[in-house]
């Protein structure tokens, strides 16, 4: 038998229409007389418009109309029209409804102009009037206003955290060895390359195809849909290439919903383009204060696990994330205490980014644990293996599968960790000091429905339909070499459609579950179309199946064969021809197992190291080794995992040194909107870096064992940095972005 | 961005001329932050000259002073790696390097180096006061977020700092900038060129209206034997000086016979004083030598919520450099201290 696709290092099929400019994005669809829409921003935090005074602007040749809430077109009546999935508890913006500035750059107007360039400059001349109300946005100022957030849809994905259990203060205060400390975390922006845009087609009774940059094309259709009282069927949402999503684009965005209402309005195709200053005028990692409290016993077992995070949220929705939680579902303690509460500012309201929780959770979570370790005098991985858990201590429940021992030893024996000197500012070399960190991480196993049709078509071809994105993951590649193994059907004849609404269902992609969603429906799939060609096949005049049944066949590049004697085969082509040529057709919905699932904790894990180096006089810092051992389950594809493990350690590593929307309460504003002053790593930066992937067989989580790579590599690389920064030079700075002058010795 | 008029001049008589007489008309160059201001709403020119071409088939020339002329209209990457400049003033070829970005680098040009503006966060936003963009209106780095901000030579109405590279190392060397206007030709000594911002922060530097930097000319002595540039900055390339060294040094022996500092990142301006040069003559070129003259540079200096940690930073930058300078080959790409 040939190799199986899964399991095979293979390149991303659409790269190369993506390095030669070859696949379209949002914002490049070309259309015929195409108008170009251009967003006016709120210029204060909060209040109320006056008057919009858009006479100069619409004086400019080739402004066509400029949409204000004054003379926008009428709207869905109920506030539930405008929720999309992802929509937290409260009350969704809706842009263009009424006078009300709720955050600073808040869209107040939209210019539809003949070409990009005039409805940017007539943006700049629309004149409005404030009348500024008092805002809030700096957390510290509005504690006294943390409460519980309210629950809805959502809330099922981020349940807020356990109640206690034990007596947590008595354990805390009696604990030999304890640890407790603050965290903060500046608010983040996603930033994705690829701008938001949305380029609509609008076509006569108000049918309309929009390319949309999203992370959903159904969720975005249905939101569309709803907003503006539109049957599904005429709104179709196509986006086949996506620049990066990281959770930005789950939900969609006010350009998608202005583009629209232009479209509509004006009756004709209309793009809108958001520039890079725009990008930070929607969600954004909140802003967080985390406090712990961790005590361990005279063995270095944790007794005592307390963890409170305050988060930001805006004043219309209760954006919340798990942030308190996962300490209890990596080690075991007989007395916890979380707690997680929103403090409302006048901001956009937060949105999930990549690990969003869990890499705000474990940064606080496993510098803790280091600093723990240094109280005990345990070298800091014994200690993580001393409170190993083999089943989940929060639910008691045993995990589908948990390989985090592997991850920890193969880690650390790959990384050299057995050469750390263990006191801190210990190793040097040259004018640096060196230092070694490592954390730990987790993130949940996901799985939403997914429906896959799969059609055999006439000339021996399998199409295969979903409407899921590939947000540069490598989905598109991935579903490819899986539906190849469960049809027995080789990838060159396999053509994956994605990215389009209209295709069979699938939920957003986020929350690293994608793979496994669709992964498992077209194993599933896969293996009913197998059954038909089969069936179909021994009934073929004089098949040489005719008397054998499923098991005694197997599936290889577009024959049946025998498995006794292979060269008793039928091919798909005779199979075809024996079906008048007519294409065959499976389509099913696949969810979870729920059933057999509820007895078990679903999770992927991490171990990450780092090296740093950091400057004796100067306390500049270098990451100069970076590796992450994973437990993700089945790997599909180790190079396209490969990657997303690359960018999310560097989005780690980047988030500890680098990142930070800088809020200026006075001006209610984020000051650093762009790209020069919002830093994210370069590639001077990038060390050099590692990862391995330990082998963790899970038949219980879904047909193919996929627990999903999108954001475990990430969650532990914050701290992992931190603690070596800490091992460098005794100094143990909780607050994110960590700059070098807080290193400088006095 | 507003519409407006563009022109392409074909001569430096020629660009003057097209300037002069417009109040909103400007020069553009490599456009690498003009354009920025424009998109971002903060500058409005009617007529565009694009001086782009002019005499940059003689991007670097050795003059018969023994000193070299830079084309105001050469890139800094042309400069950057022009043998001339990596053979006889390395100083100004690494300064270069460790600014911007490589893409950046290849488009934007020597003059349009010197009048960049600076890249506070309260003067690219129309929100906030700024007495640079609005005069009168206010300081909001004052009060605000001030870690990238002067400690050096600042007012009550500005703090903001200017973020070259290239003219921290220019102003080591003490070149002279050769311009033209409508007035005629004229010589400004670099220590003459950028402005502190005192009353006026909205003017960066001297030149008069319609006049256009035409070369840069540097002196005979390079440094090239002890010279160092030492960048410090959030990330390890794009990013801003938070402070930032050019030393160039003369050694006779273990003894500084001359010596040239210069501070980025610090002030409205490439903060340099003299005195600071001269106490290290006939001084053993020592961590305690430089030390001394550290302070010397740093006298008076002041912080701010954010930035007070630019003073002692900008001491062991000062140190650090003079040492890297007695070893150049110690220096790594990006400017970066010495391993």
């Amino acid at each position: 038998m040939s190799q199986p696709s899964i399991g095979q290092p293979i390149s991303r099929l659409e790269g190369p229409l993506k390095v030669t400019g070859a696949a379209p994005y949002a914002a490049e669809y070309p259309l015929p007389h195409l108008l170009y829409a251009y967003v006016v921003n709120s210029a204060i935090p909060k209040g109320v418009i006056q008057a919009i005074d858009t006479d100069a602007a619409k004086a400019l040749p080739g402004v066509v109309e400029i949409l204000t809430h004054t003379n926008r077109p009428a709207l869905a009546a109920f506030d539930f029209q405008f929720a999309d999935l992802d929509a937290p508890p409260g009350t969704v913006f809706k842009p263009l409804y009424d006078a009300q500035v709720r955050y600073n750059g808040q869209p107040v107007a939209v210019v539809v102009a003949e070409d990009f360039e005039t409805a940017r400059y007539a943006a700049t001349l629309v004149r409005i009037r404030y009348e500024a109300e008092a805002f809030e946005t700096n957390i510290d100022d509005q504690m006294q206003q943390a409460r519980n957030a309210k629950k809805g849809l959502a809330t099922t994905f981020k349940p807020p955290p356990p109640k206690p259990t034990g007596h947590f203060e008595q354990a805390f205060a009696e604990a030999p060895f304890k640890v407790q400390a603050e965290y903060r975390h500046l608010a983040e922006h996603h930033n994705p390359l690829e701008l938001f845009a949305t380029t609509v087609q609008y076509e006569a009774g108000d049918r309309l195809t929009i390319y949309d940059k999203t992370q959903g094309t159904i969720n975005n259709q249905v939101f569309i849909a709803n907003a503006f009282g539109l049957p599904f069927k005429k709104v179709q949402v196509l986006a086949p290439y996506v620049g990066g999503g990281f959770g930005a684009g789950l939900r969609p965005q006010y350009q998608l919903f202005l583009a629209v209402m232009a479209a509509l309005h004006l009756k004709r195709n209309v793009r809108l383009t958001l520039d890079r200053k725009q990008m930070f005028t929607f969600g954004h990692r909140p802003q967080c204060i985390q406090q712990l409290q961790f005590g361990a016993d005279d063995s270095g077992k944790v007794t005592a696990l307390g963890h409170q995070a305050l988060t930001e949220t805006s004043r219309y929705e209760d954006y919340t994330e798990g942030i308190a939680a996962w300490s209890h579902k990596l080690y075991p303690a007989d007395h916890t205490k979380f707690k997680a509460q929103v403090v409302p500012l006048d901001v956009a309201t937060p949105l999930d980014m990549r690990a969003p929780g869990g890499v705000t959770g474990l940064h606080a979570i496993e510098c803790t644990m280091d600093a723990l370790s240094y109280e005990l005098g345990i070298d800091p991985l014994e200690l993580r293996l001393r409170n190993y858990a083999e089943t989940d201590p929060a639910s008691g429940k045993p995990f589908t599968s948990k390989a985090l021992r592997d991850c920890y030893l193969q880690g650390a024996e790959a990384f050299g960790w057995n050469e750390r000197h263990p006191a801190p500012r210990s190793m040097k070399r040259g004018h640096k000091w060196v230092g070694y960190g490592m954390a730990t991480g987790i993130w949940d196993a996901f799985q939403f429905p997914a429906r896959v049709e799969m059609v055999l078509r006439p000339g021996g071809t399998l199409l295969v339909t979903n409407a899921t994105t590939d947000i540069g993951t490598g989905t598109l590649t991935v579903m490819t070499q899986m539906a190849a193994d469960a049809v027995g059907i080789s990838m060159q004849a396999i053509e994956v459609q994605y990215g389009d609404s209209k295709k069979p269902f699938s939920m957003f992609q986020g929350g690293s579950a994608m793979t496994a969603s669709v992964g498992a429906a077209i194993a599933k799939v896969g293996r009913k179309l197998q059954e038909i060609l089969f069936g179909k096949a021994s009934r073929i005049k004089g098949s040489p199946l005719a008397k054998a049944t499923f098991d005694d066949v197997y599936f290889e590049n577009g024959w049946i064969r025998l498995r006794q004697f292979p060269e008793q085969a039928v091919s798909f082509a005779q199979i075809l021809a024996s079906n008048e040529n007519k294409p065959i057709a499976v389509k099913k919905l696949v969810g979870p197992d729920a059933l057999k699932l509820r007895k078990y904790t679903k999770a992927s894990h991490s171990a990450a190291f780092a090296e740093v180096e950091v400057d004796e006089e100067l306390g500049t810092i270098t990451v100069t080794r970076a590796l992450t051992a994973i437990a993700a389950g089945k790997i599909i594809n180790p190079k396209t995992a490969g990657s997303q493990i690359y960018g999310a350690m560097l989005w780690g590593i980047s988030k500890a040194l680098h990142e930070g929307s800088v809020m200026d309460s006075q001006l209610g504003k984020y000051l650093n909107d762009n790209y020069a002053e919002y830093h994210i790593q370069t590639h001077a930066d990038v060390p050099q870096m590692e990862v391995l992937f330990v082998d963790e067989p899970d038949p219980l989580i879904n047909e193919l064992g996929i627990k999903g790579v999108g954001e475990v590599g990430m969650v532990a690389m914050p701290a992992a940095i931190a603690n070596a920064l800490y091992h460098a030079t005794g100094k143990r700075i909780t607050n994110l972005p960590i700059h070098f002058d807080q290193l400088l010795e006095p | 961005m507003n519409p407006f008029e563009y022109t392409r001049a074909g001569s430096i008589p020629e660009a003057v001329v097209a300037v002069s007489g417009e109040p909103n008309a400007c020069f553009v160059a490599g456009g690498t932050n003009l354009i920025d201001l424009w998109k971002y709403d903060l500058t409005h020119p009617d007529r565009l000259v694009d001086v782009n071409g002019l005499n940059t088939d003689k991007p670097v020339t050795e003059r018969p002073d023994g000193g070299v002329r830079l084309s105001a209209f050469a890139t800094n990457a042309t400069t950057a790696w022009h043998p001339i400049i990596e053979t006889r003033y390395p100083l100004l070829s690494k300064a270069i390097g460790a600014g911007a970005s490589g893409q950046i680098r290849n488009m934007a040009t020597n003059g349009g180096n010197l009048l960049q503006r600076t890249r506070c966060y309260y003067f690219y936003e129309p929100q906030a006061p700024c007495n640079k963009r609005t005069p009168g209106s206010g300081c909001g780095a004052l009060t605000g977020y001030n870690r990238i901000h002067a400690i050096l030579g600042q007012s009550d109405s500005c703090i903001a700092v200017f973020p070259s590279d290239m003219c921290v190392a220019l102003a080591a060397l003490k070149v002279v900038v050769q311009v033209s206007g409508p007035q005629g030709d004229r010589v400004i000594p670099f220590s003459e060129f950028h402005r502190l911002p005192g009353d006026h922060p909205e003017q960066d530097n001297t030149l008069q209206p319609g006049e256009l930097i035409t070369a840069i000319d540097l002196p005979e002595e390079g440094f090239a034997q002890n010279y160092s540039y030492l960048k410090l900055r959030d990330r390890h390339s794009y990013a801003f000086a938070l402070v930032s060294v050019a030393t160039g040094l003369i050694l006779e022996g273990d003894r500084i016979q001359e010596a040239r500092i210069a501070l980025g990142g610090v002030a409205h301006k490439p903060w340099r004083i003299p005195e600071a040069e001269g106490f290290l003559i006939g001084k053993p070129a020592t961590r305690e030598s430089f030390a001394g003259a550290a302070d010397i540079l740093l006298e008076g200096a002041k912080g701010y919520a954010h930035n007070s940690f630019k003073i002692d930073l900008a001491k062991r930058a000062i140190i650090r450099n003079g040492l890297m300078a007695l070893s150049p080959d110690t220096q790594l790409p990006g400017a970066r201290p010495s391993a």
